[in-house]
């Protein structure tokens, strides 16, 4: 069971936690001015990072508050966590996987 | 070697002779002054407290105790510890209390305990799946996968299950389990696994530096080795008593929790390890207060292993008979509960080990008739000593073959010399010793994810990097001198500290010198010539040849030849035969190990009970349970309940001699002739505030809700963003910027968690809260012709006339004196209000609304008319008539679709062609032709007579026989099913086709009119 540190809350044990899956996607403005294939990318397409990825929490058994954490995919190490909206920080110590530069979610 | 015959003579030797004989005069650590008696298949034996099932048989000449899983050898017990692959067995209790495939070796003797082997018929010695062995050529690795591949039918109705009944282990009880079973949480900044001496000296080293410790170990006792070796000195103290002033000192430690028989089963990501105790098998009565097993889930800061080394048997024709033994388990056996294993032993070692053992044997009076070594030139003092000793001892020895059936007789030994192998002397014997090295327990260390380093000089994996904060010390990291032993261990105890507080420890220890050795793979001469068998995985009944053959026929990686041998795929996952498996086949493949590489470690370490995990989750506690106010009411009404999601909802009513269907039929008609009551509380509520509280729910609703006016309602969908229905709805603005929301009954905490994550990760912007209200309010609804009639004398403050509140009205008001929401809405088609009061006035209400109704003929009804009568309406209900593929246009509610909104969401995917398609699966009624009620679920074709594959053009998602239309209605998705009204579809069914037509999905009042009364 991961121990995961709420930015709000401090470290709580995973079962405290839903799973949010992959961070930084905003949804776009105005959906209606996107074609089929960006659409569902939206939608569909998603990383699948052997590395650092970054994905959303939400201490749903806590605060209640959605927050992003970068954990690596191969240890199951979180090199930290941080306040939805934040931009994605550098990945301390970690192998960085370079994507998930994205929107303000 | 000679042939298998029949059995020379009785395998549980005269009990008179050998209870006195093999039971050592004094020494080892069990009460000689406590006789316990117990039964072995029904045999009466007496052993002393402190023994293991396995000691107590071995000190009465019992070594036969089960067959093998797929040959149905006779096997005897091979190891003293959770290792054994032999000797397991079920523990007879009672009916709901008995425990299959347990390992002897772990199992304590109580008073009257009783045993039973397994894997035999019609008895142990006499078993008639012992075929299975002489038939073996046709039992080569995956035989499943090459035999019984035809016919296709044969392998459900006949292969599978004869081959699970000869292959089987012990049967579980088909009783529930009356034990109970705890778990708990806890925290420390040590966890040592294990308390052999390193653990021991680890946990000394962590308390000394006054850390929280927690020390656990999977045997009765503290001590591992220093239990079963006697002639190691420590600290000018004998063994025995070092351990016991360490465990008096550790337990007089405030910060240090000792647990013994508890089993570190499994190592979790972030330091987070399942540990499971034992508290009551070992004891003749359980106390019904004592859980049986207790689970702890540890968060360590530093985990300690502590586990050990495992020995490794040789491998040679015919080294499974019973009375072949660990030469360590034999020491085991001897100095820690003064069993001799035998009378007469060969040992047959790769090192020194095994030395001690036959010394200790010796001394003990049992004849040991050579040592016979692999190695070319042993040497070193333990050497020396058993020639003192007049022990004949044998270098560049191997083994041949062995004889005997029920016990070994003899074994034939070999001489490796320049030429290839030479018969040596066969030697009559009752017993074999093999230690072929140590392989260190890198179990739980694998599980945590660190990485595993081959060690050349120790052959064997050693653990490497670490993932976890985790430290490996002593033998389960190849170091096994005790002097190196404890130091390793007290510095890696006291090294958990952020800062030193106190000096580590040294010790001063006396133990004869060893060196280490190995053997790995099958002895010279003997696989490949011999007739017998060369076990590597005893529970498995995998042979060298097995593992040759899977490499011969293009296996390559470790672990598709595990799969496809089932090597290290028994109860033991290979605990003593993983490293043979592994030589023998990178020997096969012309590769080293380290190329070959390991399986995946995978835990449980040893099997661990459901009961453990399941803990109080079982019965009544196994989910919580949610019931409305009026709950009570209800049972004690005497209504059937359903569960739907956590909650218990009344189905129906069931009147004096009535089935669900009469009583159905009943409330249904009392609805639409009188006026009905129904417990609506379960319906999820969420209430919307604020400023922005509209166009939140511009944005998440496909309806539009700009000019909803204070005090109206209206039917919501929200839909996922892929375009499909997700929930639905009546949504009440009962205020400018607040918005009372229903959401289905189970989908109430998925439909506010979706909200959630708008509200803070996409909107964050927008001044709005979410707020919970399902428990807040009960909702009783009343529905029916009669329905204001029966409510208007109760209400205050609220004119009921169709013209001030309408259909979708909303308005608040009080009801017998207590506050009201009422909405005037309608799932029955009938004039219909939902009575919103505060929960603790529910129950009040409710029976106060029921007591009006009975002059006007109200019934109470439950779910299942509920369903007949919104069925009758064509109203969905998302999950039935919906299932995550369903717009809302195939749902027919494009109509709730606000017209001029840019965006919702889900809009965006409701755009796109295919959503469009008039081919979609849209909903339609459904009435058959025949006057048969449809199953739910059933297919629906265009053609009859067809044969399957058919092709499928849709199904039923509801079907009830409706009482006041007297015929059966159903509900169906149908592809491009609104341009097929009238036409004639075919529900398959095995007794034939049903012939159905397409109607419009609303059966009853189709204009309405009732609904606006």
């Amino acid at each position: 069971m991961l121990l995961i540190e709420c930015p709000y809350c401090g470290p709580r044990p995973e079962l405290e936690f839903s799973y949010g899956g992959q961070a930084h996607l905003a949804r776009p403005q105005r959906p209606a001015e996107l074609d089929d294939q960006a659409w569902s990318d939206f939608l569909y397409t998603r990383t699948n990072v052997k590395g650092v990825h970054a994905e959303r929490w939400r201490h749903a058994r806590g605060c209640g508050r959605f927050f992003n954490a970068l954990r690596d995919t191969t240890t199951d190490r979180i090199l930290t966590t941080y306040e939805t909206g934040r931009p994605r920080p550098d990945a301390p110590g970690g192998r960085d996987d370079g994507a998930g530069a994205g929107g303000a979610s | 070697m000679a042939p298998v015959r029949a059995a020379p003579r009785e395998i549980a030797q005269p009990r008179g002779r050998h209870l006195v004989s093999l039971r050592t005069p004094a020494g080892g650590r069990i009460d000689r002054a406590r006789p316990l008696r117990f039964e072995f298949d029904g045999r009466a034996y007496e052993g002393r407290a402190g023994d293991t099932l396995a000691s107590a048989l071995l000190a009465n000449g019992v070594h036969l105790v089960g067959r093998s899983f797929k040959y149905h050898r006779p096997r005897g017990i091979l190891a003293a510890g959770s290792e054994e692959p032999n000797a397991l067995v079920t523990i007879m209790r009672d009916a709901a209390r008995s425990t299959p495939n347990v390992r002897a070796t772990q199992v304590e003797l109580y008073e009257g305990l009783r045993a039973l082997s397994q894997n035999r018929w019609p008895s142990l010695k006499r078993d008639v799946g012992r075929i299975n062995d002489h038939l073996s050529a046709f039992f080569p690795a995956g035989f499943y996968y090459k035999t019984f591949m035809w016919p296709r039918r044969a392998w459900k109705d006949w292969y599978e299950p004869v081959i699970r009944r000869a292959a089987g282990l012990g049967v579980a009880p088909r009783e529930p389990d009356p034990d109970h079973y705890a778990q708990r949480f806890a925290h420390c900044d040590v966890l040592v696994v294990g308390a052999g001496p390193a653990g021991l000296a680890a946990a000394l080293g962590a308390a000394d530096q006054n850390l929280r410790v927690l020390l656990c170990d999977e045997h009765a006792e503290l001590g591992g080795s220093l239990l079963s070796e006697p002639a190691a000195r420590i600290d000018g103290q004998s063994g025995a008593v070092w351990l016991a002033s360490t465990v008096a000192e550790l337990a007089r430690r405030e910060r240090v929790t000792l647990l013994t028989r508890t089993t570190a089963f499994g190592y979790f990501p972030h330091n987070f390890v399942g540990l499971c105790e034992r508290i009551t098998d070992h004891l003749a009565e359980c106390p019904a207060h004592l859980p049986r097993e207790r689970l702890w889930q540890v968060r360590a800061q530093t985990v300690v292993l502590a586990t050990g080394a495992l020995e490794r048997p040789l491998v040679f024709p015919g080294n499974d008979r019973p009375g072949i033994l660990l030469a360590g388990a034999a020491q085991t056996y001897l100095n820690r509960f003064g069993v001799r294993v035998g009378e007469r032993a060969v040992v047959v070692t790769a090192g020194d080990a095994a030395y001690q053992a036959a010394l200790d044997l010796h001394a003990a009076g049992t004849e040991i008739a050579a040592i016979a070594d692999v190695r070319e030139a042993p040497q070193g003092d333990l050497i020396e000593a058993a020639r003192s000793a007049g022990i004949s001892v044998l270098a560049n020895a191997t083994v041949l073959g062995t004889s005997g059936t029920l016990r070994i007789e003899s074994v034939q030994l070999g001489e490796s010399t320049s030429e290839g192998v030479r018969a040596g002397r066969r030697l009559a014997c009752d017993t074999l010793l093999m230690s072929g090295g140590f392989t260190p327990s890198v179990h739980l260390f694998s599980q945590s994810r660190g990485k595993l380093e081959w060690s050349e000089s120790l052959a064997a994996f050693v653990p490497g990097a670490p993932l976890e904060r985790t430290r490996s010390v002593g033998a389960c990291r190849g170091v096994f001198d005790l002097k190196e032993v404890l130091e390793d261990g007290a510095t890696q105890g006291a090294g958990c500290a952020l800062r030193a507080l106190r000096p580590v420890r040294r010790f001063a220890v006396e133990a004869p010198a060893r060196r280490a050795h190995a053997y790995l793979g099958a002895l010279p001469g003997g696989a490949a010539a011999s007739s017998q068998k060369s076990f590597v995985d005893w529970q498995h009944d995998v042979t060298v040849k097995d593992l040759k053959l899977a490499a011969q026929e293009g296996f390559r990686s470790i672990e598709h030849v595990k799969r496809y041998t089932t090597t290290g795929m028994a109860t033991d996952q290979g605990k003593t035969s993983n490293l043979n498996a592994l030589a023998i086949v990178a020997a096969t493949l012309d590769r080293t190990i380290p190329e070959v590489g390991h399986t995946t470690f995978r835990m449980p370490f040893t099997p661990v009970s459901f009961g453990s995990f399941a803990g109080l989750s079982r019965g009544d506690l196994f989910d919580p349970v949610r019931t409305t106010p009026m709950h009570g009411w209800a049972a004690a009404r005497g209504a059937v309940f359903e569960n739907v999601g956590l909650w218990k909802r009344a189905r129906y009513f069931p009147h004096p001699g009535e089935d669900m269907h009469a009583a159905v039929a009943r409330e249904c008609l009392g609805v639409r002739r009188a006026c009905g009551l129904f417990d609506a509380s379960t319906l999820g509520k969420i209430e919307v505030v604020g400023a922005d509280a509209a166009e939140f729910m511009n944005r998440l609703y496909v309806n539009s809700w700009s000019g909803l006016a204070v005090g109206r309602a209206r039917y919501g969908i929200l839909c996922r963003e892929d375009g499909f229905i997700y929930d639905d709805g009546v949504v009440a603005r009962i205020a400018p910027d607040r918005f009372h929301v229903t959401t289905t009954t189970g989908g109430a905490p998925r439909v506010l968690a979706m909200m959630e994550d708008y509200r803070q990760t996409e909107w964050s912007d927008l001044d709005v809260w979410l707020t919970s209200t399902t428990e807040q309010w009960a909702v009783i609804a009343v529905q029916g012709p009669r329905a204001r009639d029966v409510i208007a004398p109760l209400i205050e403050g609220l004119d009921l006339d169709p013209t001030r509140l309408p259909h979708m009205g909303v308005a608040r008001g009080r009801i017998c004196g207590v506050p009201l929401l009422l909405f005037r809405v309608s799932f029955t088609g009938e004039l219909g209000f939902e009575l919103n009061v505060p929960s603790d006035y529910g129950a009040d209400v409710w029976e106060a609304v029921h007591a009006a109704g009975q002059r006007h003929g109200m019934v109470e009804y439950g779910t299942e008319t509920m369903h007949v009568l919104r069925a009758e309406k064509g109203y969905i209900i998302v999950g039935q008539d919906t299932d995550g593929t369903v717009t809302p246009d195939d749902a027919g509610l494009a109509w709730a679709i606000g017209k001029n909104k840019t965006d919702f969401v889900g809009k965006r995917s409701l755009e796109r062609a295919a959503m469009k398609s008039p081919d979609r699966k849209q909903l339609v009624g459904l009435r058959s032709r025949g006057g048969a009620v449809l199953e739910e679920g059933a297919q629906v074709t265009l053609r009859p007579g067809q044969r399957p594959p058919m092709e499928l053009i849709g199904h039923v998602t509801s079907s009830y026989h409706s009482s006041v239309l007297e015929q059966p209605i159903a509900l169906a998705l149908i592809a491009g099913g609104r341009a097929r009204m009238g036409q004639t579809l075919y529900v398959p069914m095995p007794e034939g086709d049903i012939e159905v037509e397409v109607t419009a999905p609303v059966f009853y009042d189709a204009e309405g009119k009732r609904i606006h009364a």
